[in-house]
């Protein structure tokens, strides 16, 4: 790249969504390639009050399918299309092993299996939790919650367990800085708990005087991001800590931006009883267009008799023959002879799933952290940091707040930041998340993680600052190169037609 | 670049040289890496976590080895996790990496294909429940149970208090609602069954002013097809409650539609289709009827225009959800099952209508015949219910279940021990050969 124009510098990387248009219309739908009428019938084996009548879908050759699924597949973007530096989100590369490791026939068992008969997986479990607790600095870890918001809940649940066995159930608040992610929010309240919102200071930390007023004999926990939203380490870490444990709090880590931390620092060391890991950003599963993810939950072991059941252990009077699991744990070995059983928990809180979870996204997620080991998952924050800097230093936009880590949020200024975000679409880059946190006007949340190169992010941030430069009917007339072209969010809210059903001239 | 091959001195997805670090730190003015990080010394780690890196290919060996302690068996197992053959396609197409590796779809405009393939599944649900409405995704069926409870809770207009679920009902599904429903006044109180159905007189005495939602589930967990539905709906519409379903797509193709058995909200897991056996990893369906369409849990796309004004798809109704309303927000769902709903519209239109119904009435005959087959054995009567069955049946041994069950095992057959002298045995996605050879067996163990 020259380092010239950036307009000019990101229309050399300009792009062209593909785009199938029929009749006037996109891709058509299944249903609108072919719509199969099947009578329940005579040959059905149960009696016709049991049954429906009919049922009515899209009856198409494997051929056909392999088509629509495929032009569905080039009207998407993903990471492994170009950079995607979505704020919050992490969104680093899915190494392609995973895929292979979390197909091995020998991972498709039933929960239902006696646990003599799955070692394998209560071993693979047993060993990820371990790892979970050195990385995030806790004594305990639980697998089940699915996504990063149920082990939320999960944290949330185990807070009022634990404040309840002690004779505190009068505790009725959780404490949530104001620039906290939506789900924080959501999961105190879905568990019960009024919210109190708490403003950041003038650098964009917590504030410590408002945090003292709003801690009390009703703090249950505060949960906190660190670093926070705007990419800022929390520096009075260890004071807020010691507030909230004076008043009996517990203090909660949401672990979205644990990205910028591997091998630097850990939640537990900066006094975090209890934590969520998603897996989906910092241990590299892929994000699946919203999900599968998972999202464990890391306590300390005042708070483990009241995790969720049933947990894997290690079993005492295991036919142990192998060495310590440090040792097992070395490059060149495989499983270990360690019998492994499940448990529950003394005060557990019960279930948050139907079974344990997110089974074949822990696999991807123990073999990316298996492959990383100590060096490269220290190297992945180092780069992540590193990369987030540099792209800050190239783009013309302001960024208010430092200094930051893995992410940090530039502001669009007089521009609008949902209308720039459209128009770098058309620079065939993902943009970063908009108008979040609030704290800074117009926002642009941007991550690129550690696995983007200085030519990729030069060309990133040719894009940025091709969009800062153009006029304001340009952005609001963009995106021109993807798929669709701008699309009315309003009347998709006004009238929703949430199914095939509801298309008026469907065939 | 670090190949495969190579153990990493620092990550093997970081593509940076030495140089290009180097170039960077002069860029934002600083010594070294370390300067960048903000981190009180109090608070740094100096130590280790004592993980090795490995190279791909022994990071692939280690995973193979561990997970080669698992026994292989064949697993006559259902009891809301079913191993049905999932078809070559669904993995090759939905591990397309734009797929597996892009974001929810906050910006429609670059995201067409998975909105209209999420699309596509709301309206597969539409079609099975003959409900309007149906959300992309819950994490999985218990979750998706917990999530109509809030609804219920939200939506009622009376003061009442109870949730009654069937007896039946899987222990773990139950205490995942209960924590769906600890933040709230809301009660979960089982009501009683007969001979593995709804006994609608036991749940008439049951139901009174108080109760917010009835639920029951079609199959139920022990195979049996429910008869008097249309009754429950009733007794649950009579007294203000909401009547929520639990069922699964297969299972839809052929049962009664929940729309015309009275259901205010179908719930369930949906990765019956589109995930072979996954130690239980799901897919929650969620359905309900236009009324509650402000209240859902979870992400919905819909229908809307582009500035060409073509047809095009987005995440509507947003002002639900915890990024815009917080702790206001009618669920605290983010990251949802996504591709897993991908997988699972791909399995359906695979199979095609008849397809999914002829795989359901299968499901029908084939539990019925192997039912009928153990009863032939001494010792053994199936199925202990007198019901129709889809799938799966409860069959009673004249000897201890579990010593039934181990034997079985060790001659490489998993099934579930669901009472002292109850197994239950499920046939989905189990080849008619080795139903033969599992009889074989049985009969061996019951000798």
């Amino acid at each position: 790249m020259s380092d010239g124009d950036p307009v000019s510098d990101a229309q050399q990387v300009r792009y062209d969504q593909a785009r199938y248009v029929d009749d006037g219309q996109y891709e058509p739908l299944l249903s609108e390639k072919d719509r199969t009428r099947v009578e329940i019938g005579d040959d059905s084996p149960l009696p016709d009050d049991l049954t429906r009548d009919e049922l009515e879908l899209p009856a198409l050759s494997e051929p056909e399918l392999a088509r629509h699924y495929t032009r569905l597949s080039q009207m998407i973007y993903g990471i492994d299309s170009g950079p995607y530096p979505l704020g919050s989100c992490t969104m680093k590369y899915n190494p392609k092993f995973t895929e292979d490791v979390a197909a091995l026939p020998s991972a498709s068992v039933h929960p239902d299996r006696s646990a003599a008969s799955i070692q394998g997986t209560l071993e693979l479990l047993s060993r990820l939790q371990d790892y979970l607790g050195r990385i995030g600095g806790m004594d305990a870890v639980t697998l089940q919650p699915p996504a990063g918001a149920a082990g939320e809940f999960v944290g949330i649940r185990v807070a009022a367990a634990y404040h309840e066995h002690n004779g505190e159930g009068h505790r009725d608040e959780v404490i949530v800085p104001e620039s906290a992610h939506g789900t924080n929010f959501a999961s105190a309240a879905l568990g019960g708990y009024d919210v109190v919102s708490l403003p950041s200071d003038d650098e964009g930390r917590v504030d410590l005087d408002a945090l003292d007023a709003a801690l009390s004999e009703h703090t249950a926990a505060l949960m906190l991001t660190n670093p926070n939203t705007l990419g800022l380490f929390e520096r009075d870490i260890e004071k807020i800590a010691d507030m909230v444990h004076d008043v009996g709090g517990l203090l909660y880590y949401d672990g979205a931006n644990l990205n910028a931390l591997l091998g630097r620092a850990r939640p537990g060391d900066m006094g975090f009883d209890v934590m969520h890991y998603n897996v989906h950003k910092t241990f590299a599963t892929p994000h699946g267009g919203g999900g599968p993810g998972a999202g464990p939950v890391g306590v300390v072991d005042e708070l483990a008799p009241f995790l969720p059941a049933p947990r894997v252990r290690a079993a005492e009077d295991g036919a142990r023959t192998g060495d310590s699991d440090s040792a097992s744990d070395s490059a060149g070995a495989g499983a270990s002879e360690q019998r492994y059983e499940l448990f529950d928990p003394e005060h557990t809180i019960g279930k948050v799933h139907g079974f344990q979870g997110n089974w074949l996204v822990l696999v991807k997620a123990f073999a990316y952290i298996a492959r990383l080991g100590d060096e490269g998952l220290a190297d992945a924050s180092a780069k992540a940091v590193l990369n987030a800097n540099y792209l800050a230093s190239r783009i013309e936009f302001s960024v208010p707040y430092g200094p930051f880590h893995h992410e940090f949020v530039a502001s669009a200024g007089e521009q609008d930041a949902a209308d720039v975000a459209k128009r770098m679409l058309d620079y065939g880059v993902h943009p970063p998340t908009t108008k979040w946190p609030e704290i800074v006007p117009e926002a642009l949340m941007t991550e690129p993680t550690e696995v983007e190169s200085k030519d990729t992010l030069d060309r990133l941030a040719a894009a940025f600052n091709a969009v800062a430069r153009e006029d304001d009917e340009t952005l609001a007339d963009a995106p021109e190169r993807t798929t669709a072209r701008r699309i009315d969010q309003t009347s998709a809210a006004r009238s929703p037609r949430l199914s095939w059903h509801e298309l008026a001239d469907d065939s | 670049m670090n190949g495969a091959e190579t153990r990493a001195s620092g990550s093997p997805y970081a593509p940076h040289t030495a140089d290009e670090r180097d170039a960077m730190l002069e860029a934002v003015e600083a010594d070294s890496i370390t300067d960048l990080f903000d981190i009180p010394d109090a608070v740094r780690f100096s130590d280790e976590f004592g993980i090795d890196a490995r190279t791909e290919r022994e990071t692939r060996r280690l995973v193979r080895s561990i997970l080669g302690r698992n026994e292989n068996l064949t697993e006559l197992l259902g009891r809301g996790h079913y191993g049905y053959y999932v078809p070559s396609l669904v993995d090759h197409l939905a591990d397309r990496s734009e797929f597996l590796t892009s974001y929810t779809q906050y910006q429609p405009e670059i995201s067409q294909g998975f909105l209209q393939a999420l699309f596509e599944y709301q309206s597969l649900l539409v079609e099975l429940t003959g409900l309007e409405i149906a959300n992309c995704s819950m994490y999985d069926a218990a979750t998706a149970l917990g999530e109509a409870a809030t609804l219920a809770d939200r939506v009622r207009d009376t003061s009442g208090h109870r949730i009654l679920v069937p007896d039946l009902l899987r222990e773990e599904r139950r205490s995942t609602l209960e924590n769906y429903v600890a933040g709230t006044d809301l009660i979960v109180e089982a009501y009683p069954t007969a001979d593995g159905a709804i006994d609608v007189d036991e749940l008439a005495d049951a139901v009174d002013e108080d109760v917010v939602m009835l639920y029951a589930e079609n199959p139920t967990v022990r195979g049996t097809i429910e008869e008097r539905l249309d009754a429950a709906s009733e007794l649950a519409t009579d007294a203000d409650a909401l009547f929520v379903l639990g069922s699964d797509p297969v299972a839809l193709s052929l049962l009664q539609r929940p729309a015309d058995v009275g259901a205010d909200v179908v719930i369930g897991d949906a990765s019956v289709l589109g995930l072979p056996t996954s130690y239980g990893m799901g897919l929650g369906l969620f359905a309900c009827r236009e009324d509650y369409l402000r209240q859902v849990p979870g992400r919905l796309v819909g229908v809307s225009e582009d500035a060409t004004d073509r047809r095009a798809f987005t995440l509507t109704l947003q002002t639900r959800e915890q990024h815009i309303r917080r702790e206001r927000a009618t669920s605290n769902i983010c990251t949802n099952q996504a591709w897993v709903a991908l997988r699972t519209a791909m399995h359906a239109a695979a199979l095609g209508p008849n397809g999914l119904v002829d795989l359901a009435k299968r499901d029908v005959t084939r539990a019925e015949n192997l039912a009928e087959r153990l009863d032939d054995l001494v010792g053994v009567s199936a199925p202990v219910h007198d019901r129709h069955h889809i799938r799966e049946f409860v069959a009673h041994v004249d000897q201890p279940a579990p010593a039934i069950a181990e034997d079985l095992e060790t001659r490489g057959f998993a099934v579930h021990v669901v009472g002292k002298h109850e197994l239950q045995c499920c046939v989905a996605g189990v080849p008619d050969t080795e139903l033969d050879a599992f009889v074989a067996a049985f009969s061996e163990v019951v000798r």
